[in-house]
């Protein structure tokens, strides 16, 4: 019993400093006292190739809403969504009502002002064969009357004569050119009628694809309402928002990446066609066209696309990720390591890109090192403690 | 001198440590759930903190957005931004639910947050910031999320770009950060069923689809489909400034309610979680109590268990004094080493807790405060039993 004492005193001495030691461990790696596990990295000079993200859906340039000009019934509509169709092709007709009917009645008119200016040349002919006999007689008096045969009030009853018969012939032929006019004028009305009779045929004013089929044959269309719709499938392009905060340095020209949303892994090269002069004042966003490089197969109008434009990179300036960027009393700036020490440096940030570097100004130098990653929001008197990661990187 | 108590446990160690390992578990169980409580609480204050708002703008007669739901038109921080005192206000949205990850899914808050504004995470553990302007997410480090995961929420795929940490709402749950616009068409814009039924039911309304009209069902529908609302206008004021002199013209003039940080902890922690903590509170009594009442029964058997030898003690002629030291000293003794063992047992288990335990070190303090009172009360009631024993019964039994 009492041999075995001294090891037993060491055994509990042993237990009392292996629970003490697991004690202090445990005050120093948990709770207040322990460090903050941060990561660092080293501020290095290089340049910022800014990129600017947005999102847009297809779009056709050319979209045509064929409808007719009048309110009418639809009388038959020739295609179907999706056909293709060339300029000129008929789409729909509208019912032509009376129109027929009225072409119908203006020929018979036609045919008839024809025969009224017959009649009016066969008056005008009578008239003229009156008017030569007139003039005839009329010299033969005035030779006689000179001679004295006949008495000077016979010669003035016959050129009288002569000049009613002049008058009956300027009537006839102003009548035949009436009558003539007359003819014209219902050809020209008649004219008319057809125009408006093909006008209620809808035809493609270009080459595209049904999109819509609006209305079917027996419903009453409004002017201007679509029967069909087509759209130009070469004109198709994108329409892109960009977050106007992020926008900087948007403009014509620039060339983009396209990920479809059916084909995100695959993207396609664009160009930005048009940038719009009007923003969306309520999205606070900017409206860009984007056009493809080349067509895509089998693209659909309105699908979604993420479009990204990488602009030429700034000048080189010093470069930090922007995790390391901190707001700290008002202020955003990094936290520098020197010495096992933190020091809140403010700084401005300028061009960023996608995959998370910032060019920054004022108050760093190349190689100083800066808090990137940290377990906790940071104070100027944390214990720090450097890893090379806080937590596995993942995939 | 020689030192009774030490003679005394170097004698049954096996009994003394292992008592003592048995009452520290269950000191480390009542750490825990102070802890647990603590934890609750801090919850609700770093979703306040973390948020970086010194007001919160929400709709009139709202406790939102985190106590009650709140909408408000997303152009509403423009004219907050305009009052006198507000030195950035920024839009956010608070979206409770269920994200799909693979095959599992993860109760989680979305947050939509505008980046570089109040209401961003203020530090990462891993990955970068959101630099595009949809369609990237920054998780709590509690989700499971890795970088590079897609995550569906509603109808986009989110790519994880960054991790953080301790960005939980009131009730514990993580946070997953996303673009403010994403995040109101994730939060107001309904699944395509919903949209197509309800363009059905637009169109099927005489009154909304009129024949001599023709675009108006279009714009009726287009209107139906876009989302204008955000939960809540996240406000700093500017250096210097009283955050309820800022307040209160906003609430005056702009006809919107404004939460300064004391009244959003006010109902955070009294209104919000009030009940569940005191739920905890409760139970942390009562297991206060019943570990006390333990720890000094079990000093009390202990000394009872050695009545013959305190008899001997006794019967040679040792000191009063001498007797009621040694069971003071092992009482003591067995109150530090429960004490030990309780926090480092707490320690060690605490981050296997799914919900956030805080373990502060006044609490330890004072449980450690506590525990050595509660053993030297506990020791007197056994040295009064043990200085009462007669010394006969070392003879006679």
């Amino acid at each position: 019993m009492k041999a075995n004492l001294p090891s037993r005193r060491t055994g509990l001495a042993l237990l009392g400093i292996v629970l003490l030691a697991a004690f202090l461990f445990v005050v120093a790696r948990t709770g207040p006292f322990a460090p903050t596990r941060v990561t660092v990295t080293e501020v290095k000079s290089g340049n910022v190739a800014p990129a600017l993200f947005g999102i847009g859906t297809v779009e056709a340039r050319r979209a045509y809403l064929i409808g007719p000009t009048a309110a009418g019934r639809v009388l038959r509509v020739a295609v179907d969504v999706g056909e293709a169709v060339k300029a000129g092709q008929l789409l729909a007709e509208m019912d032509p009502v009376d129109l027929d009917q009225r072409v119908g009645a203006l020929d018979a008119s036609i045919a008839r002002a024809a025969s009224a200016a017959a009649a009016a040349d066969a008056q005008r002919q009578d008239a003229l064969a009156r008017r030569e006999l007139a003039a005839l007689n009329a010299k033969r008096y005035v030779d006689l009357g000179g001679q004295k045969f006949v008495s000077p009030s016979v010669v003035e009853a016959k050129q009288q004569e002569q000049t009613s018969a002049e008058a009956a012939a300027s009537a006839a032929e102003a009548n035949l050119a009436a009558a003539r006019q007359d003819a014209t004028r219902l050809r020209a009305e008649r004219e008319g009628l057809r125009r408006q009779r093909q006008n209620i045929r809808l035809v493609a004013p270009a080459d595209g694809v049904v999109t819509a089929r609006d209305a079917e044959p027996g419903s009453t269309v409004v002017a201007g309402q679509a029967v069909v719709r087509l759209v130009d499938p070469a004109s198709l392009w994108l329409r892109v928002r960009f977050d106007q905060g992020r926008s900087a340095g948007l403009a014509a020209g620039l060339p983009a990446e396209i990920a479809l949303r059916s084909r995100p892994g695959r993207p396609l090269a664009g160009k930005v066609q048009r940038l719009e002069l009007l923003g969306d004042s309520v999205t606070e966003e900017r409206i860009a066209q984007i056009a493809f490089e080349q067509m895509p197969e089998g693209i659909a109008i309105g699908e979604l696309a993420e479009v990204t434009l990488r602009l030429p990179a700034g000048k080189a300036g010093l470069v930090l990720p922007n995790a390391s960027l901190r707001r700290h009393g008002g202020e955003t700036g990094v936290w520098v390591v020197r010495d096992g020490t933190l020091r809140f440096t403010p700084l401005r940030s300028g061009a960023a890109d996608l995959e998370g570097n910032v060019e920054v100004f004022d108050g760093l130098q190349a190689g100083d090192r800066v808090v990137v990653h940290s377990e906790a929001e940071l104070s100027a008197d944390s214990r720090i403690r450097v890893v090379d990661a806080i937590v596995g990187q993942g995939k | 001198m020689i030192s009774l108590a030490g003679r005394d446990i170097l004698h049954s160690w096996g009994k003394f440590v292992f008592t003592g390992v048995g009452l520290g578990l269950l000191i480390g169980a009542t750490l825990t759930m102070a802890g647990v409580y603590r934890g609750m609480v801090d919850d609700a204050q770093v979703l306040l903190a973390n948020s970086g708002a010194d007001i919160w703008v929400v709709q009139q007669d709202t406790l939102g957005p985190y106590a009650e739901p709140s909408s408000l038109r997303d152009d509403a921080y423009r004219a907050v931004l305009g009052m006198p005192g507000v030195a950035r206000a920024a839009n956010v949205t608070y979206l409770n639910m269920q994200v799909q990850q693979g095959d599992r899914d993860v109760r989680v808050m979305v947050v939509g947050f505008e980046p570089g504004q109040p209401g961003e995470p203020g530090y990462l553990v891993a990955g970068r910031r959101i630099t595009r302007g949809h369609y990237e997410a920054v998780a709590d480090v509690r989700t499971g999320f890795r970088l590079g995961d897609r995550i569906r929420i509603r109808r986009h795929d989110y790519t994880m770009v960054g991790l953080t940490r301790r960005m939980v709402s009131s009730g514990g749950d993580p946070m997953v950060f996303i673009p403010l616009r994403d995040a109101q068409e994730a939060q107001f814009l309904k699944d395509n069923d919903a949209i197509v039924n309800e363009r059905a039911r637009t169109a099927a309304n005489p009154s909304l689809n009129r024949p001599g009209v023709p675009g108006l069902l279009e714009a009726i529908q287009a209107s139906q489909t876009s989302s204008r609302s955000v939960n809540a206008v996240l406000v700093q004021v500017q250096p210097g400034q009283d955050a309820e002199a800022v307040a209160a013209p906003i609430r005056r003039w702009k006809h919107l309610e404004a939460y300064t940080r004391a009244q959003m902890e006010e109902i955070l922690v009294a209104k919000l979680i009030a009940t569940s903590a005191k739920q905890i509170s409760m139970f942390l009594v009562i297991l206060a109590v019943v570990s006390a009442a333990i720890v000094a029964f079990i000093i009390y058997t202990m000394t009872l268990g050695k009545i013959r030898e305190i008899a001997v003690l006794k019967l040679i002629g040792t000191r009063s004094r001498t007797i009621a030291g040694m069971i003071l000293q092992q009482a003591l003794g067995l109150g530090f080493i429960g004490f030990v063992v309780g926090k480092i047992s707490s320690a060690l288990w605490a981050p296997f807790f799914p919900k956030y335990v805080l373990l502060l070190p006044a609490d330890a303090v004072r449980s450690f405060i506590a525990v050595m009172i509660i053993c030297a009360i506990a020791s007197t009631l056994a040295i009064r039993a043990a200085l009462r024993v007669d010394p006969a019964t070392a003879i006679g039994g």
